[in-house]
């Protein structure tokens, strides 16, 4: 188990967002987790980032516990995340917003960097053809000094995946990669996602509504409702459970 | 590219030689002045602009600057002649150093104590850290206004020596420049940029956001301290009372007019803000238009001032340089 959450529980003042919760991610897995809205998808993963802390319960990486630890230092862990909505440093270059991401791996002290001692050029040099190269990955590669904000909306999404893999993650979390994109764009992402994984030897943790995308994508999945677990298992055989397709589209017979 | 920043650089030097062997005194004055402001909104840049943490304290380091720097020259015979409200304590009238060594203790204690601040104050963001760090600098002047052992209260400290000329404050401001842009373009500079734009999303790519703020505040506070040092030395007298909330405000126009971020910008809306008013001065004084004399006005010039910053501001909405540097225009022609 590359990921372990036991008996995670969130309260927020009297809403309870999730429920006595228990999941364990397997290395090289693609795990979904999918539900309706305000099924406390993107509360787990606040919990598992170190966002919010949970009000009951443990998360375990690697059979280390994360609990209490700061959102910086579990990203250092090994753990990295998109958002929901894209929050890409707006004011900075594509190649920069991927440079951001290589922050702890540049090697050098304030210090070396204000009189541009040997080690400053090293680790710059290094980690800008690092950056390139997953920008090439992405396909993105010419767009490297332009605005980040200026991209169309998919390049955007692959900019923060792109992003979130320069922290040198071994699990990534991702918020509804897929959202806003067209079929074209979906299907191009899933490879890009899929040939990573390999590349880089990842777990992925996934949310996402569109269930062709995970179908594709994903080895299993965990269906929320209200907080609560409702079924875990292959997505062929979510799509036709009877209580997540209550959960989707309401409860038929007790109506 | 290199030959371009270097040429820069040769130009920068040989102008402050220049000038300060064949301006005559007024001019020199006033660029000293110039340069003086360029230092101490280089150093407010830094937070305000390229860390993004609108804060109001600059006017509290600048007055801790003037005073260490003030106290470590003024020889201790002077002291005692000076100190006239209560003696001063025996460590102020041990305090003796010559003037490098009297500027950087000011930059550190200066440094030290935004250390210290940067606790309390980065545990809130956005107008909440305006507040606070505006309370800091209206402590900073009280205290020197209260504590007649080690600042002379209210009347200030004078005979301070003259020892700043335009190659100090001229190669202040050029290493300042340099040591700003040396951060921008590193891993800090960056993760500065990153806390500016999306706090959490730096979090979230393993940024510990709480060091670069403080980094950039020590950073900023450090060459505040200089600048207020610098200021000391030149002005040869200084009193609480000019370490008000107006001059932080004057960096502020500086910063906002040149562009929040750019430190370029920040040199031209020092040469701008504090060269306009000098130049507009001849509107205070009687004026013939056609043989019409208009009489003098004080104070005519701050309303043109003014009014030509209202215009300006309107035009250039991010400032003069957005948040780009003089080298990044070069970088995009090539």
């Amino acid at each position: 188990m590359v990921l372990e959450l036991q008996n995670i529980t969130m309260q927020f003042g009297g809403v309870v967002a999730i429920d006595n919760l228990s999941f364990g991610v397997e290395a090289g897995q693609i795990y979904g987790l999918i539900g309706p809205n305000g099924a406390g998808k993107t509360t787990l993963f606040n919990i598992v980032t170190g966002n919010y802390i949970q009000t009951k319960g443990k998360v375990k990486f690697n059979h280390e516990e994360l609990s209490g630890l700061k959102p910086n230092m579990i990203v250092q862990r090994g753990i990295a995340r998109t958002f929901q909505n894209i929050r890409l440093f707006k004011s900075m270059s594509v190649l920069d917003n991927v440079l951001i991401g290589f922050h702890n791996q540049a090697n050098y002290t304030y210090f070396e960097s204000i009189l541009r001692l040997p080690r400053y050029f090293l680790y710059e040099k290094k980690l800008k053809n690092d950056a390139m190269e997953i920008l090439e990955r992405f396909g993105i590669a010419k767009y490297a000094n332009t605005n980040a904000s200026s991209l169309s909306y998919g390049n955007q999404r692959k900019v923060e995946i792109a992003r979130a893999l320069a922290t040198n993650p071994k699990l990534l979390l991702l918020d509804e990669p897929a959202a806003g994109m067209n079929p074209n764009e979906t299907e191009d992402l899933s490879q890009i996602i899929k040939n990573i994984k390999d590349e880089y030897g990842l777990t992925i943790l996934l949310i996402e509504h569109d269930m062709k995308f995970v179908n594709n994508m994903c080895d299993k999945v965990l269906v929320l409702d209200y907080g609560e677990e409702i079924f875990e298992g292959k997505p062929s055989e979510a799509i036709v459970d009877e209580k997540v397709v209550a959960a989707y589209l309401g409860d038929f017979k007790h109506a | 590219m290199k030959a371009i920043k270097l040429s820069f650089l040769a130009v920068a030097i040989v102008f402050v030689w220049f000038a300060q062997n064949h301006f005559d005194p007024y001019a020199v004055s006033i660029l000293n002045n110039i340069a003086i402001f360029a230092i101490l909104a280089l150093s407010y840049n830094l937070i305000n602009g390229v860390a993004g943490q609108f804060s109001l304290e600059p006017n509290g380091f600048v007055a801790i600057g003037a005073y260490v720097t003030a106290l470590f020259l003024i020889p201790a015979e002077t002291k005692l002649d000076m100190f006239a409200l209560e003696d001063p304590t025996p460590f102020v009238l041990a305090m003796h150093t010559s003037f490098l060594p009297a500027l950087i203790m000011s930059g550190v204690v200066a440094s030290v104590l935004a250390f210290i601040l940067s606790i309390p104050v980065f545990r809130v963001r956005g107008d909440y850290l305006a507040i606070v760090t505006l309370g800091f600098g209206f402590i900073i002047r009280i205290f020197a206004m209260n504590q007649p052992t080690m600042t002379n209260g209210a009347l200030g400290l004078n005979d301070i020596p003259d020892n700043a000329n335009l190659y100090w404050t001229g190669f202040t401001m050029i290493v300042t420049f340099v040591i700003m842009l040396n951060i921008i373009y590193s891993k800090y500079g960056r993760a500065m940029k990153a806390v500016r734009d999306d706090e959490d999303a730096a979090t979230a790519m393993g940024i510990n956001t709480f060091w670069i703020k403080t980094y950039a505040f020590m950073t900023s506070a450090f060459f505040e301290g200089v600048g207020g040092g610098l200021m000391a030395s030149l002005l040869t007298t200084i009193a609480p009372d000019q370490f008000t909330f107006l001059l932080t405000f004057q960096l502020l126009i500086i910063i906002v007019l040149g562009g929040l971020g750019s430190m370029s910008g920040t040199i031209l809306g020092a040469i701008l803000v504090m060269g306009g008013t000098e130049w507009l001065r001849f509107l205070d004084q009687n004026m013939d238009i056609f043989g019409y004399n208009t009489g003098a006005h004080p104070g005519l010039r701050m309303v043109v001032f003014s009014i030509l910053l209202v215009i300006l501001m309107l035009f250039a909405r991010r400032g003069l340089f957005g948040n780009k540097e003089l080298t990044d225009i070069f970088r995009r022609n090539k």
